[in-house]
């Protein structure tokens, strides 16, 4: 059942995420706290993503309601610094996997 | 320009621990209404009797979530015959774990399904083995094709998250197309393709089961553009058959890094294939601690990291990609599980899988079926 990653599964190319996406959790992914490794965790059908928690902040506010940049507004306020590129490219990563989906 | 409070992480790092497991595939039982003839159950299937008891696999359980495992299978067989499963997904649940019930269908009625919603169950798994019924209900040995239907609007009127999960072969390679677009009309949140691995069952029938290099090929193009067709509605993975590669497949990131699998009687594996490594044994659950044979047992450390290996792995950089390849296929195909795994072009021992290539094509469909020693072969 569980197939991971490899040269041999083929993927889908990436998606557009541009500062007015809005986006949102898979709808099967679901955030949750791993007490045994003291991480955050994305948790979907055959995988788990340990997250940071930068990682997981980013990810709570993908709900589909608020743009990218506006998600990167708050962050950069909560964490005082610039982190545009960050974000988006996490997002974008994430896009990519299709754990995020955005449009 | 980045702050040093954004640690990088790579996110395509599934690989989320080196020390612990992350995922454990639960065979709940062998029982199975299915006879497919690439079943990666063991030829020698265990009997209701050998099976722990339900007090034994929450136990397991909880062991698993404390050692730092994620995601459940709950597999079999079929796990539906495990009159006990609701309990054992309630339990899962409530200890943390991420479930998924990995089923043939058959057995899923209104009141289980509902009961399994109940008991936390987040995802299920339906097989199917054609888009062609006449043909899928060869393959599996039985009629089944009705049963999946019934159980696949079930899993989506309950909204639990959905697979569909098939394996490819000779004889239904050629409908991958077909095959693609029945799981979407099942309403499948993704679908698994995966060519016959041939361990057990599989191997046995490989001469049956074995696609030409032109089917590969095909099938290849065909997904690849379902792929982009389906983005952003369901998703599609597709394993490609690793005799036509040059190099072998990844190992699960590596013998006992992340993969477990405990078999119905609580012997623990490293995969569901390395019952046949006939050199090894395996510990049970209803000796050990599932932390002390993760840890300590010999078969978890006995092609752990790199030092069992031998040329050309040892040397080779791709070591570190493929951890060798496949140890079950070595010991399956070469009678030495430390062997390089024998699809890799780097070693001699090569020319075995190029022989099973050029082996006469036996009818497909002419399948021995999985079974019990003393069950008769489906009609």
């Amino acid at each position: 059942m569980t197939v991971p990653p490899d040269s041999r599964l083929l993927t889908p190319d990436s998606g557009i995420l541009t500062p007015d996406s809005r986006p949102r959790l898979w709808r099967l992914a679901r955030l949750d706290y791993d007490p045994v490794r003291q991480r955050p965790v994305l948790l979907y059908p055959e995988g788990a993503v340990l997250l940071n928690d930068t990682g997981a902040a980013i990810l709570e506010l993908c709900t589909g309601e608020r743009s990218v940049s506006q998600i990167v507004s708050i962050l950069n306020q909560r964490y005082q610094a610039d982190v545009t590129a960050d974000v988006t490219e996490y997002l974008a990563q994430m896009a990519d996997r299709e754990l995020v989906r955005v449009g | 320009m980045s702050p040093s409070i954004w640690p990088r992480w790579p996110i395509g790092s599934w690989f989320v621990s080196a020390e612990r497991p992350t995922t454990l595939l639960a065979e709940l039982t062998h029982r199975c209404p299915l006879h497919c003839p690439y079943c990666s159950n063991p030829i020698d299937l265990l009997r209701a009797d050998a099976e722990l008891t339900t007090d034994e696999w929450k136990r397991t359980f909880t062991q698993a979530r404390s050692l730092g495992v994620l995601q459940l299978g709950l597999s079999g067989g079929e796990p539906l015959l495990r009159k006990d499963l609701e309990e054992l997904a309630a339990h899962a649940r409530g200890v943390g774990l991420y479930s998924t019930l990995v089923t043939s269908g058959l057995g899923l009625t209104r009141v289980r399904a509902e009961r399994l919603k109940e008991a936390g169950l987040e995802h299920i798994q339906i097989s199917i083995q054609d888009s062609d019924p006449a043909v899928a209900e060869q393959i599996a040995g039985v009629r089944s094709v009705k049963h999946k239907q019934a159980a696949a609007a079930l899993v989506t009127e309950l909204g639990f998250a959905f697979t569909v999960n098939v394996v490819l072969h000779r004889a239904n390679l050629d409908r991958i197309e077909e095959i693609i677009d029945l799981a979407a009309n099942l309403g499948a949140d993704r679908v698994e393709l995966a060519n016959t691995q041939y361990y057990g069952w599989g191997l046995r029938n490989r001469s049956a089961l074995q696609p030409t290099r032109e089917q590969v090929d095909r099938s290849r193009d065909v997904a690849q553009r379902a792929i982009q067709r389906y983005r952003g509605r369901m998703q599609i993975t597709y394993v490609l058959p690793d005799y036509y590669e040059a190099t072998p497949k990844a190992c699960y990131g590596g013998w006992g890094k992340l993969y477990l699998v405990i078999a119905p009687n609580g012997a623990v594996l490293p995969c569901h294939g390395a019952t046949q490594i006939t050199s090894l044994t395996f510990d049970s659950v209803r000796d050990h601690s599932l932390e002390w044979i993760w840890q300590e047992s010999e078969a978890f450390r006995m092609f752990r990291g790199d030092s069992w290996m031998k040329e050309p792995c040892r040397s080779c950089p791709r070591k570190a990609v493929d951890f060798g390849g496949c140890r079950c296929q070595a010991f399956a195909l070469t009678g030495d599980a430390a062997n390089p795994d024998p699809v890799c072009t780097l070693t001699p021992l090569r020319q075995v899988i190029d022989r099973a290539l050029e082996e006469p094509a036996q009818p497909a469909l002419a399948y021995q079926y999985r079974r019990l020693a003393d069950e008769p072969q489906p009609a």
